[in-house]
């Protein structure tokens, strides 16, 4: 059971330590904890969202480090769509769109082309970096964004409920929904099993008549439209505006957390929340006047927590097979 | 009648080598055609080409008066083709029944029904005779079983022509016995089949008819009415090629591999070998007979150094032997010619030259002072590479470019070339033609002559037959017997094997 989830157990035990801790802590001051696991979650959903990204590409064989740059351009794209047209459902399509055109050239330059998957992700990344710098308007404005509100029966569960389902905006409950449909996707559909196989043993999934160029091409695809859709979401609704390299390499992160999830969607989006209630705690601190501990310090904590979670876990991590290698049919 | 397979003209080049020059072949309904040749012969690339996996430079493909576009493989499984691969095509971290159904997976709107599948592969399984577990995951399972999963997922479909590249060449003979059963039924149903091996007797007991290939080239058609092995072989090789064993006594001195209470566990912890204890002395050829799956591979990784000993001592000329430590064990002299070529034998993307010195790349005369001497290198791949008739346009090319024999050529050309004193021979002429079968025999031979220690495994009960000084029958982790190889009889060895007492 455990093989078959790809969770091992140091994760299970790690689980249920900060399960205990969580609840430890709910019931020692209802309030506070609510407030640190629902920031920890609007820290935590775009990270995860974009880990799901790598997922996508990743399990179907491709590396995709242009993450970052995707988020980048389409967050670029949509701010300024929705600030020209006063209109942030526009803004939001048009980020979609860009993430989807950005990665059909990753997906043309590594799986048509086979050209180097890390140069073309740089390609992306240093791209996105040059062109939202160079277009970068200042004083640009969204008329509105979305409300922020509370899931009717969801929001009312103890314990859960205040942390998953309320005080957020629609994205972030679109995500709630979309990751686990991923994992859906991944394990319990043919799309699913032809993926994971074409990321596995290409080969294998040759033979048997499945084509590798088009499975890749679309995972890498719909991997772009969620990081478009991540791109839109922290400018839309997260932050409400554009700022230059806005990712600070949260694309980066975000594949960290992928591998710390071990390629499943559900581990990722795990590995995203921890970061993100670490970052929430770290926040905490500071409104808390922790003074005694330098500020830098307390800001490191999310990334030194990443970091010391992926030197212990790393050496077991298992990626995918075929993953960065371009498929050539005559060595089948 | 119309030809359901129909290749005419069929021309393939790879950097270097015409894999494929100028073929015509047909196969009819319910025909059973063997394909022959050398390793590299371009047996393999033809029935690529065929299924879509290799675009043919020039020819055509005709699938009952149709013919198909080059390199597609969806549309020859349309056509109704189903092709068992000489390199299986498996992905290792998913169960059997994921590996059977990809492709075509039972299914209600997107969703995979597991059960439905799960289903349908016990009763596939059940079917053909061919046994497996349908949730164990690909990779814990032993090659053998492996090719049962390949041929499991090519009998799925309902197919008009089955290609088979070498299916047998991991089996056992009792599994041999029972897929040339199913090709034989298939064909009185209509299939035709289009077969590869290079086990002659098989030839011999189905085949209607018989091509064969020497250089890309075909150079005769031919049945087995109208010749024998001894015929078939002089047609493949182009020479006499002596089919028995020409060796003489052994002399078998000091004791040089000594095995004592070895325990081991196979992958999924339970015990595949207990207690075992063995001698083998330098100068003899000692032989392991069993049914695959008997403790042969935990064994042979045990005494490598690739799995652990749970008790007991592995011996080398007295010293003892690290345990997890392959390297290790290699330095006191041991040499090993794994089952898996493509996992335990090769890196495939590196050069020939460099998998024949893969192990000793850093030891003299290859590198001088920490620094690698490429002459040195290339030199002695040169030679290897003509000693060991391994076909290549260069030595510099990778070894994923190789036919299937000739990679297990480079294996057993490094691993027999260090003068070591203990060979360890796990399948060693598995995939590789009769004229170098014969070949490497005298190879092992020589090395026994030259005071080795050569402890062989193999599923051809016929190979440890002949070349055997003493046969140890391994059954169920243990061995039941030893008997001298002289007067071994078949029958006899054959009930041991099945746990029988003789
Ligand atoms: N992808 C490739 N790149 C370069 N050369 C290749 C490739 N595939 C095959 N060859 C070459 O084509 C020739 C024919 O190979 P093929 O695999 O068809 O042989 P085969 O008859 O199947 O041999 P075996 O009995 O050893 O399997 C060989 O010389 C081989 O080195
Ligand atoms: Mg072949």
């Amino acid at each position: 059971m455990l093989k078959r989830f790809n969770i091992k157990p140091w994760q299970l035990i790690l689980g249920v330590v900060l399960l205990g801790v969580w609840i430890y802590c709910y019931i020692a001051n209802t309030d506070i904890t609510n407030s640190v696991v629902a920031s920890g979650m609007r820290f935590g959903m775009p990270l995860a969202l974009a880990a799901m990204v790598g997922i996508m590409c990743e399990r179907s064989g491709v590396i995709n480090i242009g993450i970052e740059g995707t988020m980048l351009l389409s967050g670029f794209t949509g701010f300024y769509i929705a600030s020209w047209s006063k209109n942030i459902v526009a803004g939001l399509m048009i980020a979609i769109l860009t993430g989807i055109l950005t990665s059909f050239v990753h997906a043309m330059m590594t799986i048509q082309w086979k050209m180097d998957q890390i140069i073309a992700g740089t390609i992306i990344n240093i791209l996105a970096s040059g062109l939202t710098s160079f277009l970068y308007k200042q004083g640009s404005t969204i008329p509105n964004s979305w409300p922020i509100f509370d899931i009717p029966i969801l929001g009312q569960i103890p314990f859960i409920g205040h942390a998953f389902f309320t005080q957020q905006g629609p994205i972030q409950y679109l995500g709630l929904i979309l990751i686990p449909a991923i994992w859906v996707m991944m394990y319990k559909t043919r799309w699913g099993l032809r993926t994971r196989a074409v990321g596995e043993n290409p080969g294998s999934a040759d033979t048997a008549g499945v084509s590798v160029i088009k499975v890749r091409m679309i995972n890498v695809m719909f991997g772009g439209a969620i990081g478009g859709f991540v791109g839109g979401f922290i400018c839309l609704e997260l932050v409400g505006s554009f700022s230059k390299e806005f990712t600070a390499g949260s694309g980066f992160t975000a594949l960290a957390l992928m591998i710390f999830g071990r390629w499943n969607p559900m581990g990722a989006f795990a590995a995203a929340i921890l970061f993100g209630l670490a970052q929430a705690l770290s926040t905490q601190l500071q409104i808390f006047g922790v003074t005694n501990i330098p500020n830098q310090f307390i800001t490191m904590l999310p990334y030194v927590f990443t970091i010391v979670v992926l030197a212990v876990s790393a050496g077991k991590v298992r990626p995918p097979a075929a993953a960065g290698k371009s498929y050539e049919k005559e060595q089948a | 009648m119309e030809a359901l397979l129909r290749i005419e003209h069929l021309s393939k080049s790879f950097p270097g080598v015409k894999a494929n020059d100028d073929i015509s072949i047909e196969v009819h309904k319910g025909e059973i055609v063997a394909l022959l040749g050398e390793n590299g012969a371009g047996k393999s690339t033809l029935v690529k080409s065929v299924f879509g996996l290799v675009k043919p430079d020039s020819g055509t493909i005709t699938i009952k008066g149709e013919e198909i576009e080059p390199g597609d493989t969806a549309a020859a499984i349309r056509h109704g083709v189903g092709m068992v691969h000489q390199h299986f095509q498996l992905v290792p971290v998913m169960s059997v029944v994921e590996n059977i159904i990809l492709g075509d997976e039972p299914h209600k709107g997107v969703f995979v029904t597991k059960k439905a599948a799960r289903e349908e592969v016990i009763a596939l399984s059940a079917r053909y005779g061919l046994e497996v577990d349908p949730d164990a995951f690909v990779e814990d399972l032993p090659v053998g079983i492996q090719q049962r999963i390949e041929i499991l997922k090519a009998l799925r479909k309902d197919i008009d022509l089955l290609i088979l590249d070498e299916p047998s060449a991991v089996l056992t003979p009792h599994e041999i016995d029972e897929l040339l059963e199913v090709i034989r039924k298939l064909a009185a149903s209509g299939v035709g089949i289009l077969f590869i091996t290079h086990k002659l007797h098989e030839v011999m007991a189905v085949a209607d008819r018989v091509v064969v290939l020497r250089n890309g080239k075909l150079v005769g058609t031919t049945t087995p009415k109208e010749t024998n092995e001894e015929g078939l072989a002089q047609m493949m090789v182009g020479r006499n090629v002596v089919l028995s064993v020409e060796k003489g006594p052994a002399r078998a001195k000091e004791v040089a591999l000594e095995i004592k209470d070895l325990s081991v566990k196979d992958d999924r912890h339970l015990d595949a070998v207990t207690h075992f204890s063995l001698e083998v002395r330098a100068g003899e050829i000692l032989g392991i007979a069993g049914v695959e799956g008997n403790g042969q591979r935990e064994l042979v990784e045990a005494i490598c150094g690739m799995r652990h000993r749970q008790t007991g001592t592995v011996k080398v000329s007295g010293k003892e032997s690290p345990d997890m430590d392959p390297r290790g064990v290699h330095l006191m002299g041991v040499s090993h010619i794994p089952e898996d070529r493509e996992k335990d034998g090769l890196v495939s993307s590196y050069s020939i030259a460099d998998n024949l010195t893969l192990n000793q790349f850093n030891l003299k005369p290859f590198s001088v002072k920490g620094i690698r001497d490429f002459n040195a290198r290339d030199e002695y791949a040169d030679r290897l590479v003509k000693e060991f008739d391994i076909r290549t346009p260069s030595f510099q090319n990778s070894a994923s470019s190789l036919s299937g024999g000739n990679k297990q050529k480079v294996v057993v050309a490094r691993e027999l070339t260090q003068n070591s004193h203990v060979i360890v021979a796990s399948q060693p002429t598995r995939g590789v033609d009769v004229g170098s079968i014969e070949f490497i025999h005298k190879q092992l031979i020589s090395a026994r002559d030259g005071g080795a220690a050569v402890l062989l495994v193999s599923a051809e009960l016929d190979e440890i037959l002949s070349l055997s000084d003493r046969i140890a029958v391994m059954f169920g982790g243990k061995i039941v017997a030893i008997i001298d190889g002289q007067d071994a009889d078949r029958q006899y060895v054959g009930r041991l094997m099945a746990g029988l007492s003789g």
